[in-house]
């Protein structure tokens, strides 16, 4: 009896300890390599490389970046230790910069609930420039880099960020005030390395609504703008330049190509026919139809009228009082008829005053149409009063034209498709002859536009922040960079292309657990 | 028209606060009871015989089995009472993205059967057992926490019965079931929603004391002595959950204006099942019993959720089948001290492919079932049984989990359970 007892009571524990257990246990044995080495991973480019999200890098949403993610990855196929540059300094995860004590970038963009818009959250920065890490770190990625900043010597000197010589954030963690962004990655002795670089050649002329120049034919980017854009010959001779650094010790790698602008939020979240009779009339139709009637009466239809005389009829057009409405704009690209709009205007009765003021406010003023890209940071100033233009000339974009920094008008458009075509031209011609995986981010980030459907079936497009999309939503809030989840998405694209390229076995991210914006009760 | 945001995206926004409450509304409580998790452990005698029993006259146990079949028990007055350690285990991998989790539970199925033989037709009896119940506690925001991070449910059947024996081949019996049962059920409201802390957001349903009626009824026909054929069948029981708790936990603070904690209504349909089956005995000492079972799952259509506050109605598809069970069992009772069992069943799963959640982890299972009994004397005798349960690893997928957009989001990986449960109990008759 008491033998039965202990049998029982053994067969128990035995079972007990039963675990279940699969014919192929997953383990580090599960993944492989392939042909890749990934014990030390470099990552270089900008601030999609850094991790940037909502305007900033910050302390929490920096191990969001794609290189980190990745490098989790390949933790379990002989990867070795990934360092970021540190921010332990954002002791309170606002993010944004000081230098010297002094504000000289904006915290991180939160929604706040109370409000409804995109807002940098309250509070002080606590990252301060000249509080120099002097270390190299695996990842490179330097917000606001172009091309040719990565091999600029003094581009991490803190003497040069006032003047817009040098970089706040690779003055950071630059090992000298004369290392260059490429020297120092180097430095970590890259096995494998991702380098996306280029976006920011055509990206900040596009983000500053092409205020800047197309350098197209000028070879001397020390004589560059900020927001210019670079030429494709100096482009492909930097890049070229910084793929036989990274592969000169033999280190294998993925370079990734540079998306489209109408791939990307800020550009085409605001419609350019946004004006309705319920716009106009703050959510009252009869109020917003009466102003348009005064609008044609006043401004649209004296200004078709002298238009047509001056043969330049297509310019604008009378506003529908029950359709969607363009904007009003300067395009620099069209003949300048202020001259003859003054005098037309004199002539049907306009006071001089008006007349002169009008002619030469709209010398070169025509509406939006579809092919023209109204900027994110556009929304919140169309309806405001420029400063001193007396009512009712004082409505941007109603009454008084959007100025260049405002939209990208349809021939910018197209010198940034053109300049972003021979970008990828390019890498991927020098990809080809150092044998490298392409990650064609133009390509996927133009999958977005039609929705990209991940394994687990859901389907990501590339629109901008709404509470609707909270659990899918792929951009941050600066409209511009995607936020942890955008990340994820990269990072697994990436991913898929490794282990194409170099016959890995890596296991790949699903974005769906990644968070997307901060939003707040109250600001 | 001069404020930061023009008219249409103020209207946007004024209509935020309402989205979002549709949007996580909508995702909240996709699932709160197990399914499918019929645990058959209703007696142990019968149980080492891979729990067929509706045509065998062993012991009070008969009385969950068939009802019916007390009027053929010997003796006057019989008591039944057992216990499991019922052990659950079910690990869970992912390749595609090296997930793993896993869940390791316990729990105490019990039952008490007593019969009494009023006179030579008439017998009267009750019986409380625990015939549905689900314990799963995955590792907290595990990759599958938007569907459950843990869940306990059980359900109390007590159930008084009478048996008629009509004549010496032929008997009826039946009676009405009294359930009372809870539940406790907590996942992660979305993939993603955090707290400021980055802590997730989820939410917790409680509801305890929840009650219901059925019915069974059966009857049991003995054409020869040593042949008997049994016929049992159980009502469906709706537990409807009335007014249960249902608490969000980790709100980011702008949510905590739209999801205050409330309370919801909630049905979980437990379905009928119908058994039919024979036992024979080769000899005096050699019986052998096969039953089938067919359970009416396919009125788990989906669960339906609704909370007493504005947050909308959650529908959550189950789309269970109706599932069988084949039994086989065999008795050896080589003298008056002891008797030996062994059995053996297939379960069909009642969850079909694609409805795969983590809150039933379980496929189609074969059950290896063993015991004995010691007489201690003619009156009292103790009970061993054990059930080992095995499953073939799963690939599987619960594939309608919606975030809010058209596309329902797949969650899934390879599966694999075991299941082993050691019991114990006493038969008391004179």
């Amino acid at each position: 009896m008491k033998n039965k007892f202990i049998y029982l009571s053994a067969l128990a524990l035995v079972f007990a300890g039963c675990e279940p257990e699969f014919e192929n246990e997953l383990g580090n044995g599960s993944y492989s390599a392939g042909d890749a080495d990934f014990s030390s991973y470099v990552a270089v480019g900008n601030s999609l490389t850094a991790g940037y999200m909502d305007g900033t890098v910050s302390r929490i949403e920096q191990g969001y970046s794609f290189p980190n993610i990745m490098a989790q990855q390949f933790a379990t196929v002989g990867g070795g230790e990934f360092t970021q540059p540190s921010f332990e300094d954002d002791v309170n995860n606002y993010g944004g910069l000081l230098l010297g004590g002094n504000q000289i970038s904006s915290t991180r963009l939160i929604i706040d609930a109370s409000a409804g818009g995109p807002e940098p959250i309250t509070g002080v920065p606590t990252v301060e420039v000249s509080n120099l890490q002097a270390t190299a770190y695996n990842n490179m990625g330097v917000p606001g880099a172009k091309s040719f900043h990565l091999l600029a010597p003094g581009y991490g000197n803190v003497a040069g960020v006032a003047t817009g010589q040098a970089n706040p954030y690779y003055v950071r963690h630059a090992t000298s005030p004369t290392a260059t962004v490429l020297g120092d990655a180097m430095t970590k002795a890259p096995t494998f390395f991702t380098n996306w670089i280029g976006n920011n050649d055509v990206l900040s002329f596009a983000t500053s609504g092409g205020v800047g120049e197309n350098q197209l034919g000028n070879l001397d980017p020390s004589t560059y703008g900020a927001n210019d854009i670079t030429d494709p010959t100096v482009f492909a001779a930097t890049y070229s330049q910084i793929i036989t650094t990274l592969t000169s010790s033999g280190a294998k790698g993925v370079v990734a190509t540079v998306p489209d602008v109408t791939s990307i939020p800020f550009f085409t979240t605001v419609p350019y026919d946004p004006i309705t009779a319920s716009l106009l009339g703050d959510g009252d139709e009869a109020v917003g139809k009466a102003t348009i009637q005064a609008l044609n009466a006043q401004l649209y239809g004296p200004m078709v009228q002298a238009l047509g005389a001056f043969g330049a009829p297509t310019r604008m057009s009378i506003l529908s009082e029950s359709g969607d409405n363009p904007l009003l704009i300067v395009d620099e690209t069209l003949t300048d008829l202020s001259t003859e709009l003054t005098l037309a205007l004199t002539a049907a009765g306009f006071p001089e005053a008006q007349a002169e003021l009008l002619g030469t406010v709209f010398g070169k003023v025509r509406q939006t149409t579809a092919s023209d890209l109204v900027l994110l940071s556009t929304r919140s100033v169309i309806g405001t009063a420029p400063a001193g233009i007396p009512a009712p000339f004082d409505r941007l974009g109603i009454t008084y034209p959007l100025q260049d920094e405002h939209v990208l008008t349809v021939s910018e458009v197209s010198m940034l498709a053109e300049a972003t075509a021979a970008f990828n031209q390019a890498i991927i011609g020098i990809a080809g002859q150092s044998d490298l995986a392409v990650a064609d981010m133009n390509a996927i980030m133009a999958q977005l536009t039609i929705g990209l459907e991940t394994a687990d079936g859901q389907v990501y497009n590339a629109d901008y922040f709404s509470t609707a999309t909270i659990s899918t939503v792929l951009f941050s809030l600066d409209g511009v960079h995607p936020n942890a989840r955008g990340y994820a998405i990269i990072a697994n694209e990436i991913l898929k292309v490794i282990n194409n390229h170099y016959n890995a076995k890596l296991p790949l991210v699903n974005a769906g657990g990644y968070p997307s914006a901060t939003v707040l009760a109250t600001n | 028209m001069s404020k930061e945001y023009n008219n249409e995206e103020l209207t946007y926004f004024m209509t935020m606060r309402k989205l979002l409450f549709l949007t996580i509304a909508a995702l909240t409580a996709s699932s709160a009871f197990a399914g499918g998790y019929r645990v058959s452990l209703q007696g142990q005698k019968q149980l080492a015989m891979g729990h067929t029993g509706v045509a065998v006259v062993n012991s009070a146990e008969v009385l969950f089995f068939n009802p019916s079949g007390m009027a053929f028990l010997e003796k006057r007055f019989n008591v039944s009472v057992g216990a499991n350690a019922l052990f659950a285990r079910t690990k869970f991998q992912n390749e595609t993205y090296n997930w793993k989790s896993s869940t390791s539970n316990f729990g105490t199925p019990f039952n008490v059967y007593a019969s009494y033989k009023v006179n030579d037709v008439l017998s009267l009896g009750i019986a409380v057992y625990t015939p549905y119940g689900s314990k799963v506690e995955w590792d907290d925001d595990w990759q599958g926490s938007h569907l459950v991070n843990n869940i306990n449910l059980n359900a109390k059947y007590v159930q008084p019965s009478i048996s008629l024996k009509l004549n010496d081949k032929f008997s009826i019996g039946g009676g009405p079931i009294y359930v009372n049962g809870q539940v406790e059920f907590n996942r992660n409201i979305t993939r993603s929603l955090t707290n400021e802390e980055g802590q997730r957001s989820d939410l917790t349903i409680d509801a305890s004391n929840v009650s219901a009626w059925g019915w069974t009824a059966g009857f049991m026909f003995k054409p020869v002595d040593d042949f008997i054929i049994g016929f049992n069948y159980r009502s469906e029981i709706t537990m409807e959950a009335r007014d249960g708790d249902a608490v969000f936990g980790d709100l980011p603070g702008f949510a905590q204006g739209l999801y205050s904690n409330t309370t919801f209504n909630a049905d979980l349909p437990l379905p009928a099942e119908v058994t039919v089956g024979m036992s024979y005995k080769v000899s005096d000492k050699w019986l052998v019993a096969f039953d089938y079972n067919r359970a009416y799952w396919h009125v788990y259509e989906a669960l339906v959720v609704s909370f007493a506050n504005d947050t909308p109605t959650s529908v959550n598809p189950r789309n269970y089948k109706d599932a069988s069970t084949y039994r086989l069992g065999t008795q050896f009772t080589p003298n008056e001290k002891f008797t030996f069992r062994a059995g053996w069943y297939f379960d069909e799963s009642p969850v079909q492919d694609g409805y795969f959640a983590p809150e039933t982890p379980r496929n189609d299972s074969m059950g290896f079932t063993g015991g004995l009994t010691y007489q201690l004397n003619k009156r009292f005798g103790i009970d061993f049984s054990f059930l080992y349960l095995h499953f073939d690893e799963v690939d599987n997928s619960y594939d309608h989990y919606s975030e809010g957009t058209q596309n329902d989001v797949s969650f899934g990986g390879t599966y694999k359970n075991v299941v082993f449960s050691p019991g114990v109990g006493i038969t008391y008759g004179f």
